[in-house]
């Protein structure tokens, strides 16, 4: 049942994008006679300036973030919560992934692909981190490209806003997997 | 606050990176990073043309107002800031949508759209607004119904057992981004006046 879902869902998902880039000029042009080709330019022009304005704020998080991993200070900081977290079951396995989501998407998938392959994927741990990893986004760069993209440099309460609802969503991981996967 | 989280993250890599003996890769993680943020960057415009101009024919077709007049009740509520009529509704509601197919690649232009859209009706342009917050919460915890494609290259056949685990966890984490947004938007700390 749910196999069939999935499998349908994800069967799906790549006639999206076709029949999104032809379904909408298609509508525009039939129906509102809109100068599809016209429009299109005028509106793909902005693609440049955004994505040139974005450079610096990425260049800041990106390079924060990368020395913040390359120091190994995740590892230190894995020793020093890993007591408290075996105390409300949280595998200590899925620790590191569950701190590197919201620094680094590459970060995560790398660290999913290492419980992968030294688990199995019919293992807890990889169905934790599997769930931690689909259900949670990359919020540090999130916030950088899109308060970048406008200057917004005062971002008041999103970060712990973000952070927050990464932290639930891991313990939630680690509670749906155990109480429905284990 | 990001301020010193920025600040924050490189002292502390520094300083482990020291006490670890790995000063050498922190070095070379702030160089290749610097790189890899300008790739990122430059590679994002050619996907940004294609959206921004299929997402302008939309506009002008009037379907945009069609799918933000449709999901108006939920709107409202999320970002009472916002004219439900706004352009940056329907931006907003295709960059949901988008993420929760799993169409990144699509999600990031129509977002970054939607962000310019609510910096229009920003009175304090260097500052966040509280739909600006609200829409990055939701955005971050990720409310996606089909599994990564990654992940399902990872996972083979256990990849749908972590379908329902995935939507629950999701579902939480996106409640409570919306629950702590109202919540902390109040707060004085957060306020647009005290922002950091």
């Amino acid at each position: 049942m749910i196999e069939s879902i999935v499998g349908s869902l994800n069967a799906g998902a790549k006639y999206i994008i076709p029949l999104l880039l032809v379904g909408i000029p298609f509508y525009a042009l039939s129906v509102k006679k809109v100068k599809v080709y016209e429009v299109f330019v005028e509106g793909a022009k902005d693609g440049f300036t955004i994505a040139v304005r974005i450079i610096p704020y990425l260049v800041a998080i990106l390079v924060a973030v990368g020395m913040f991993r390359a120091s190994g200070a995740l590892d230190l900081l894995l020793n020093f919560l890993a007591p408290v977290l075996n105390l409300i079951g949280f595998p200590p396995e899925n620790l590191p992934l569950a701190l590197m989501r919201p620094l680094s998407g590459s970060g995560s998938l790398g660290l999913l692909t290492d419980v992968v392959n030294e688990h199995g994927a019919d293992s807890i741990y990889s169905k934790i981190g599997a769930t931690m990893f689909g259900s949670s986004e990359t919020t540090f760069y999130v916030l950088a490209v899109y308060f970048g993209s406008i200057g917004v440099t005062r971002s008041r309460h999103a970060l712990v806003a973000g952070l927050t609802a990464d932290m639930v969503g891991a313990l939630a991981a680690v509670f749906f997997c155990k109480l429905l996967l284990g | 606050m990001l301020n010193y989280i920025w600040f924050g993250m490189m002292f502390i890599g520094v300083v482990a990176g020291i006490f670890t003996g790995r000063i050498d890769e922190v070095t070379e993680a702030a160089i290749d990073m610097s790189k890899v943020a300008v790739q990122i960057s430059i590679g994002l415009i050619g996907i940004m043309a294609l959206w921004l101009g299929i997402m302008k024919i939309a506009e002008k077709s009037g379907l945009i107002q069609i799918i933000a007049r449709g999901l108006k009740p939920i709107t409202i509520r999320l970002f009472p800031d916002v004219p439900a009529d706004h352009p940056a509704m329907g931006s907003i509601i295709l960059n949901m949508s988008a993420n929760m197919l799993g169409l990144g690649n699509a999600a990031t232009p129509l977002g970054l759209k939607a962000m310019e859209e609510l910096q229009e009706l920003n009175p304090k342009k260097d500052t966040a607004t509280n739909a600006m917050v609200m829409f990055l919460a939701i955005n971050t915890s990720s409310v996606q119904l089909i599994v990564p494609a990654t992940v399902v290259a990872l996972m083979g056949v256990a990849a749908s057992q972590i379908f329902i685990t995935t939507i629950l966890a999701t579902l939480c984490s996106t409640i409570t981004a919306v629950f702590m947004v109202k919540f902390l938007e109040k707060r004085k700390r957060f306020s647009v006046e005290n922002a950091s």
